[in-house]
């Protein structure tokens, strides 16, 4: 693990020393190292007798085929559509397999942060480019990162499962052409069954003894998109009919002989310890077995987990006070002051001459605010574990399964590999899972009740207490505009570094500026002539870490709410200036798409507003319409279109459901959400305080997936980030006001 | 010892009787379907029918509960054959899934309430159910499905 860490912290680095060496780099292409993926086979030491695996994601036993899913589901539908990627080669259906998410393993490296981890624009299709992405690839597989995120899922495995499925389907052919004496060649698969040429069907179980015996066949092509049977085409989730029935267990609905629950009160002052505490009143309450002291805090373990909850609340504590500022006008003001030379994160672009461009034409400034929100998903951080002489096991959704081992293992001391982890069905994470309060809290409460499973559930409050924010941020932009065109956009903005931080909390801290606070700052894919994106990095605030979009959620709030005051001071259409400066035709396509299915004619009066906003945020573009009402009531939002290139559409129905609900995601914490510190702890600690989104509230969304980009995209996150100024825009469309700071609910009523 | 009906099976469990129905069914009686999600009415995820009307069990005192029936999701009468079940597959419904049972069980009850929901019906009895991954719009379009199904009979 050591290694681990120091190899991807490499992996971690923006940019490639090595590529500025001019170190020439071979493509990345064949099939082979994608499958083996270089990194050996985790599956292969716990096969039973019989048994076959041929690669990391596709075990067979005389019993069943199961088929392993590496990135964990967080709400997106990966624990369906990992599998039948697979399934898709493999000719198998649904029903005819388990599936079962991977344990951690450099194997399952993820391919899909490479196009993202360099500094090249996503629309930047270079040889240069190219090369940079395939060296970072090559450095992903080296550092064995093993990460659910960055809306890599689909990008990462689309290739690599589809190949795992072809591997394991030629090789049952071979094995069944060894049994039959027929030749491979007339042999074909069908629905789980190898079959013969005079029909007889053998099932793949059938065949693992044998398949086992001989080398996987590692020379296949995968299927034209045409002879697809399930991808691309609507096709049901595996886990919608487990999730209506209630029947599929999340992390939390797990129960274990002889268990225990436990209940914590940690320090609200993050990363602060405790100094004391009094459990008087705690000892004496029903179903309290122990009071146990953490390095932050206090726990209760009892007979159920609400009888911990109550007794946990009982503790006084006396708190180690924070680091960061105790009051929230306190973070603003440090933030307000980051504009500085020795806060600088990065010049990430420059085009022409900018500080001439703001001297020609009307100057236009403008300033923008957003604060923290917190992620909670509706499934509270919990998870259970048990600690013996031998080590840890633990039971917990994370998104990280390699960091899981690290962290529980360095807060007990011991080695990562004495960690077994069991990745878990997860009720949303929108960033939350890649954290680890819970994880090392139970670890330390597990570590003080060896031989007892303790199975550890936050309540509501300490979860929002514990939730490492969102980043908080300010923009200060200038632009200029002249006889009707934009001449120049000077965009800075100051902020917390939500990925910095987070890769710190990892064990593999990076000196290299936060390249995600530039996501939705310098990929601006419209002809400006001068043009410059600027970062700046707050010091001395409150943690941070990623969110749901992470940077773009923040930056392409500023960024396109103040290229919409540009259009607006140069007196063009919001859309159609869009889409004429767009220096992209795949981009450009995107925005017409978008004109046409809302049917964009231009203001629309009456009190209604259409706002427009477009940003490419984890290299998938994504552009919106928003039409507000305004009514005695305020602001009633109507409908949202929404057009999205991902390259390939993988699987229809839940990528509709994916982008209709990133957009409630931007909307809502637009709207409504933020958190604010006093005395050191956030004040919002349930959803009356931090409501989001309701379904009153909540609009039609129209959706348009696009296939035009070259590259497989994902979808998780992108939709996110022009919600906030599509909405923003229509407003002022609708009423000529022009709010710049989240969330919207200070400045005018919604309905 | 508290006694409890629920999905008309008895039950004796012997907690203090504040305690909340939610709890008593997930660590007591290891029903699960019922969420935890916020602990005080703001989500939803935990609803259930007590004698028939949607209840949210995080507020239920189980010494509250003496002779009363208490249905979850898997104690409905048909099953996955149930309209609003099946409304829920066929327009995929779930993300992460987490609030969908408790989603379900208030749109069971809004049925009944308004067999022929409109849109600001659904507002005023659906808007109680938090779904933070935005399942909202197929949230609509399963109940009304379901609607125009349940009518047909």
């Amino acid at each position: 693990m050591g290694d681990i860490h120091s190899i991807s912290r490499r992996a971690f680095v923006f940019g490639s020393a090595a590529l500025a060496g001019g170190i020439a780099f071979g493509s990345y292409s064949s099939a082979e190292p994608a499958v083996t993926s270089g990194n050996g086979n985790p599956l292969a030491a716990g096969l039973g007798p019989n048994s076959v695996s041929f690669n990391p994601w596709v075990e067979i036993s005389p019993e069943k085929i199961t088929l392993i899913a590496q990135h964990v589901d967080i709400g997106q539908g990966v624990g369906s559509v990992q599998p039948i990627m697979i399934a898709e080669e493999m000719d198998l259906d649904p029903g005819q397999f388990e599936i079962r998410f991977a344990g951690p393993s450099p194997a399952y490296f993820n391919s899909g942060f490479a196009d993202d981890f360099v500094p090249f624009l996503a629309a930047d299709q270079s040889p240069a480019a190219e090369a940079a992405r395939a060296a970072e690839l090559e450095s992903l597989r080296k550092s064995g990162l093993q990460q659910t995120g960055g809306s890599s899922a689909v990008p990462d495995t689309y290739k690599k499962l589809r190949i795992a499925g072809a591997v394991a389907r030629e090789t049952l052919k071979v094995a069944a052409a060894k049994r039959s004496g027929v030749p491979v060649a007339d042999i074909r698969t069908q629905s789980g069954h190898v079959i013969l040429p005079d029909g007889t069907k053998i099932p793949y179980v059938e065949l693992s003894a044998e398949a086992a015996k001989i080398p996987p066949v590692l020379d296949v092509k995968l299927r034209d998109p045409s002879k697809w049977r399930m991808l691309g085409k609507p096709m049901t989730r595996l886990d919608v009919r487990s999730k209506v029935m209630g029947e599929l267990k999340f992390g939390i609905d797990l129960k274990m002989d002889g268990m225990m629950y436990a209940s914590v009160k940690l320090n609200p002052n993050k990363g602060q310890p405790l100094k004391s505490y009094d459990a008087s009143k705690a000892r004496s309450m029903p179903g309290v077995k122990r009071i146990l002291e953490v390095k932050n805090g206090v726990a209760v373990i009892a007979t159920n987990s609400w009888y911990a909850m109550k007794a946990v609340e009982a503790i006084d504590c006396e708190w180690a006070p924070s680091t960061y500022p105790a009051e929230q006008a306190d973070h603003w003001k440090i933030l307000e002051a980051s504009f500085k030379p020795e806060f600088l994160g990065k010049e990430w672009r420059k085009i022409g001459d900018v500080d001439a461009g703001l001297k020609s034409g009307r100057l236009i400034e403008a300033e923008y605010r957003a604060p923290y929100v917190a992620h909670q998903p509706l499934e509270p951080l919990n998870g259970i574990g048990i600690v013996s002489e031998a080590g840890m096991e633990i039971w917990v959704g994370h998104q990280s399964p390699q960091f899981v081992q690290s962290i529980a293992a360095a807060a007990i001391d011991l080695k990562p590999e004495q960690v077994t982890f069991h990745n878990q069905w997860t009720g949303g994470s929108f960033g939350h899972r890649l954290e680890y309060e819970n994880v090392r809290v139970l670890a330390e409460i597990a570590n003080q009740m060896r031989g007892t499973p303790i199975k550890l559930v936050f309540s509501r409050e300490e979860d929002f207490l514990q939730d490492i924010p969102r980043q908080i941020a300010i923009a200060r932009h200038k632009g200029s505009v002249d006889k009707g065109k934009i001449v120049a956009a000077d965009l800075q903005l100051a902020s917390t570094a939500p990925l910095k931080e987070l890769l710190e909390r990892s064990g593999i801290p990076s000196k290299e500026p936060d390249a995600q606070l530039a996501s939705g700052l310098w990929n601006v894919y419209y002809d400006i002539p001068n043009f410059r994106a600027t970062t700046y990095e707050a010091k001395g605030l409150s943690p941070c870490t990623t969110w749901r979009s992470v940077g773009a959620s923040t930056a392409g709030f500023f960024t396109e709410s103040f290229i919409d005051e540009l259009i607006h001071a140069a007196g063009l259409d919001p859309l159609k200036a869009r889409i004429e400066m767009c220096a992209v035709p795949t981009y450009r396509k995107l925005l017409e798409t978008l004109a046409e299915i809302s049917d964009w004619k231009g203001p629309l009066g009456n009190g209604k507003g259409r706002g427009v906003a477009f940003v490419e945020a984890f290299g998938t573009p994504t552009a919106e319409v928003v039409e507000v009402t305004m009514t005695d009531k305020g602001v009633r939002i109507d409908k949202v279109w929404v057009a999205v290139d991902v390259g390939k559409v993988v699987d229809p129905i839940n990528f509709e459901n994916q982008v209709q609900g990133g957009v409630v995601w931007g909307l809502g914490h637009a709207i409504n959400c933020e958190l604010t510190y006093a005395k050191g702890a956030v004040q919002q600690t349930n959803y009356n305080h931090h409501e989001a989104m309701r379904i009153y509230q909540c609009p039609v969304i129209e959706v348009r997936g696009l296939e035009n980009d070259p590259k497989v995209r994902g979808v998780g996150e992108p939709p996110v980030p022009p919600a906030a100024p599509a909405l923003a825009n229509a407003i002022f469309a609708a009423t000529g006001m022009r709010i710049r700071e989240m969330p919207f609910n200070k400045f005018i009523d919604f309905v | 010892m508290i006694e409890l009906t629920v999905n008309g099976i008895k039950h004796q469990v012997d907690v203090i009787p504040e305690m909340p129905l939610l709890w008593v069914l997930r660590d007591e009686l290891g029903i699960t379907s019922p969420k935890y999600g916020c602990g005080v009415a703001q989500c939803g995820a935990c609803t259930v029918q007590i004698d028939g009307a949607a209840v949210r069990s995080c507020q239920a005192h189980i010494g509250d509960l003496a002779g009363k029936s208490v249905v979850t999701i898997e104690g409905l009468e048909n099953g996955a054959q149930h309209p609003v079940l099946q409304a829920w597959i066929e327009h995929q419904v779930p993300q992460c899934g987490y609030c969908q049972t408790g989603q379900i069980m208030q749109a069971i009850s809004l049925l009944e309430l308004h067999p022929k929901p409109t849109d600001q019906d659904i507002n005023e009895v659906m808007s109680g159910n938090l779904c933070r991954c935005g399942t909202y719009p197929r949230i609509r379009t399963a109940i009304h499905a379901a609607a125009a199904k349940m009518a047909e009979k």
